[in-house]
């Protein structure tokens, strides 16, 4: 059955779902990578929940009209002009008043929010006997997806990805360094109202498939996902994309697959899975390294220190160090060095005598800052150097009292 | 032109004739809420020179040359750039952010920070093409970072990061440097390289304007000095203001006179 699913094998409908979808996730990561970056990451919570009040509104609108209150397309526009009111609020409270950021989201997020579902709950004792369906719009539906409204989505999601492609090198400049952008030139706000253009756009196209609360999941896992993987911005650009398209799919597949799955939430949970994957086993940045490179370091540090007491002939109390240098053959189990960690030990002290001379000396400034306790000094100093070192070591102790 | 002077706060400066100085600034008064940090302000830097802008902490130094770059909205004043408005000269500009200003867990290369210099000529979509990359590693060469032009930002050290910083605004190949505290914080091996890069800038008649914070290598790298305390205190040659009063006035209570002898270089 999954097999199926992930062959678009389960009928007309489930496939044009997981189209839609992977087209969707491509858009959401692409440009929430740009939001992400500039650490705007909420800014698209405020604008998703803004988009309630338009989806009523514009429902009102077309019924009294005379039109089908639920056509997709009217109620993508009514969505987009009230997100765009919210964002404007939420940039507004934040420039012109004391508001920071986080509070000017809260308070537009929740007022919009609050004011949509009033719509909502009133469409529908408005329209007795006619399912309006409009609470779809919050954690999406997918059941009765059209051609019509598959092709909306590519088109919608195309049009953003098209405009993420013009605007890459602005974007990622104001979102390194603003001040250096206002220096050549750039307007930086409206910059920033560009970005948070495109990321309603693709809540916008977005609502039908996975919904208002659950958008922002598509707009921000994909990015801090990527971002564990690459330290290049194109890089984690397209791989955000690629983490949000298979997240798309691979969610509208799995949700196809078994009746009761919805689909919103299951390519959210798939997006979490890639991510809590990442976290883990991500090179460098991921925990597992991190946990690794520590105890690396630690071993490092106690064989140093242990090497060094063996050398001064101090006891070595740590149970660790001990088996440290007993495994690397340096010392035996009751703290006595063997023939080899005595040589070893000699050498680590001198080379700590030799970074004494390096770090007291105001003209090698550069090389003690290298100095950690842990760096070969032959990795530093040429060996010229370091017999220059050598002489200023044995010196005080030929010049008679 | 005398009715304007008259106009900002009656300031009658020395340097009247803005001409084609590679920044003047007239009447420049900066505000964060209430409180100006930089009120009624003149300035004219000279053509090919050295100039530092030098001042106490919260002197609006860096405010005033962010204002005078336009990132910052002055609430009055104006600026010109080799006699044009700023917005016209905008790509004979290069400016040098302070190093904190940035988060260098910023997923990107040296080199892409070094080609940012270049985005200008890019434009929107151009192609980076072999004579870009070339042209960012010689940059990153002048400030000795050639062999860092792969590694992430991350594991710079400040005196790299900064030198990251002049090598960007290196590539924009600029005819006015604007550099805010380029060397602080910096090791010594950094701050004689960026000093060694802004000399031979200044040799190839470019105009370099730094804030500066050491008062004590002034004489040694610059040729002229803007003391600011929220108003412009004194402007010139290290000659010529460099001296006690100027820095009594600037710095108040806040230097020793002793030290202040010590640096501006008169004894008695």
């Amino acid at each position: 059955m999954l097999r199926d699913a992930f062959l678009l094998g389960l009928g007309y409908n489930a496939a044009l779902v997981a189209i839609g979808a992977a087209l969707l996730g491509i858009a959401a990561g692409v440009t929430g990578t740009f939001l992400f970056l500039r650490k705007r990451a909420l800014v698209s919570d405020a604008i998703s929940h803004a988009t309630l009040p338009g989806v009523g509104l514009a429902f009102i609108a077309m019924v009294m009209l005379g039109g089908d209150g639920r056509n997709l397309v009217g109620l993508m526009v009514g969505s987009a002009l009230s997100a765009w009111v919210g964002l404007l609020c939420v940039s507004w409270l934040t420039q012109k008043t004391r508001l920071a950021e986080d509070a000017a989201i809260g308070a537009v997020l929740s007022v919009f929010f609050g004011f949509g579902i009033v719509l909502l709950t009133a469409i529908q004792t408005m329209s007795s006997g006619r399912q309006a369906g409009l609470e779809g719009f919050l954690l999406g539906s997918t059941a009765g997806m059209l051609w019509a409204d598959a092709l909306i989505i590519a088109i919608g999601g195309a049009a953003v990805l098209a405009l993420v492609l013009l605007l890459r090198r602005p974007m990622s400049l104001v979102a390194f360094d603003p001040e250096y952008a206002a220096s050549t030139g750039m307007n930086v706000s409206r910059m920033d109202l560009s970005m948070m253009g495109l990321v309603m756009a693709v809540t916008v196209v977005g609502l039908k498939v996975v919904g208002l609360i659950l958008i922002v999941a598509l707009l921000i896992i994909p990015p801090v996902t990527a971002r564990f993987w690459s330290n290049r911005t194109d890089h984690v650009v397209l791989l955000a994309g690629a983490l949000g398209g298979f997240s798309g799919y691979a969610g509208a597949a799995i949700s196809a697959s078994a009746p009761a799955l919805p689909t919103g939430p299951i390519i959210v949970l798939v997006s979490f899975c890639l991510f809590l994957v990442s976290l883990f086993v991500a090179p460098n940045r991921g925990v597992l390294a991190a946990v690794l490179r520590h105890l690396r370091f630690q071993r490092e540090v106690h064989l140093r220190q242990g090497l060094l007491a063996l050398a001064q002939g101090q006891p070595i109390y740590e149970k660790l160090t001990i088996r440290l240098l007993k495994r690397a053959g340096l010392a035996r189990a009751d703290g006595v060095a063997t023939e080899n960690g005595r040589a070893r030990a000699a050498k680590a002290l001198l080379d700590e005598k030799r970074w004494e001379i390096v770090r007291s000396d105001p003209l090698q400034e550069a090389a003690a800052a290298q100095y950690d306790g842990l760096t070969d000094i032959s990795l530093v100093l040429t060996q010229d150097q370091i017999k220059d070192v050598d002489a200023r070591l044995i010196q005080p102790r030929m010049v008679p009292s | 032109m005398q009715l304007e002077l008259a106009a900002t706060d009656g300031q009658i400066t020395p340097h009247a004739e803005t001409g084609d100085s590679p920044l003047a600034i007239r009447g420049l008064t900066v505000s964060y809420g209430q409180k100006p940090a930089v009120f009624s302000v003149d300035m004219t830097v000279f053509a090919g020179s050295m100039t530092a802008i030098i001042g106490p902490n919260g002197a609006g130094k860096s405010t005033l040359l962010k204002a005078a770059l336009g990132i910052i909205k002055p609430l009055s004043g104006r600026v010109t750039v080799f006699g044009q408005p700023v917005e016209d000269q905008r790509h004979r500009i290069a400016y040098v952010p302070q190093r904190a200003s940035v988060d260098w867990d910023f997923p990107t290369r040296v080199l892409d920070v070094v080609m940012m210099g270049l985005y200008r000529e890019l434009g929107l979509l151009g192609r980076v093409r072999a004579k870009h990359r070339a042209a960012a590693l010689e940059c990153l060469e002048r400030v000795g970072m050639v062999e860092f032009a792969e590694r992430q930002i991350g594991q710079l050290s400040g005196g790299q990061q900064q030198r990251v910083f002049l090598a960007r605004a290196l590539a924009q190949d600029a005819d006015l440097y604007l550099l805010d505290e380029p060397f602080a914080g910096v090791d010594a091996a950094t701050e004689k390289a960026i000093i060694s890069v802004l000399h031979t800038l200044k040799s190839q008649g470019k105009t370099v304007v730094a804030v500066h914070h050491d008062l004590s290598t002034v004489r040694d790298y610059f040729d002229r000095v803007f003391l600011i305390n929220t108003n412009r205190v004194a402007e010139g040659t290290v000659e010529s203001t460099f001296i006690t009063e100027n820095l009594q006035s600037a710095y108040g209570g806040r230097l020793a006179v002793a030290q202040m002898d010590k640096l501006s270089g008169i004894t008695g």
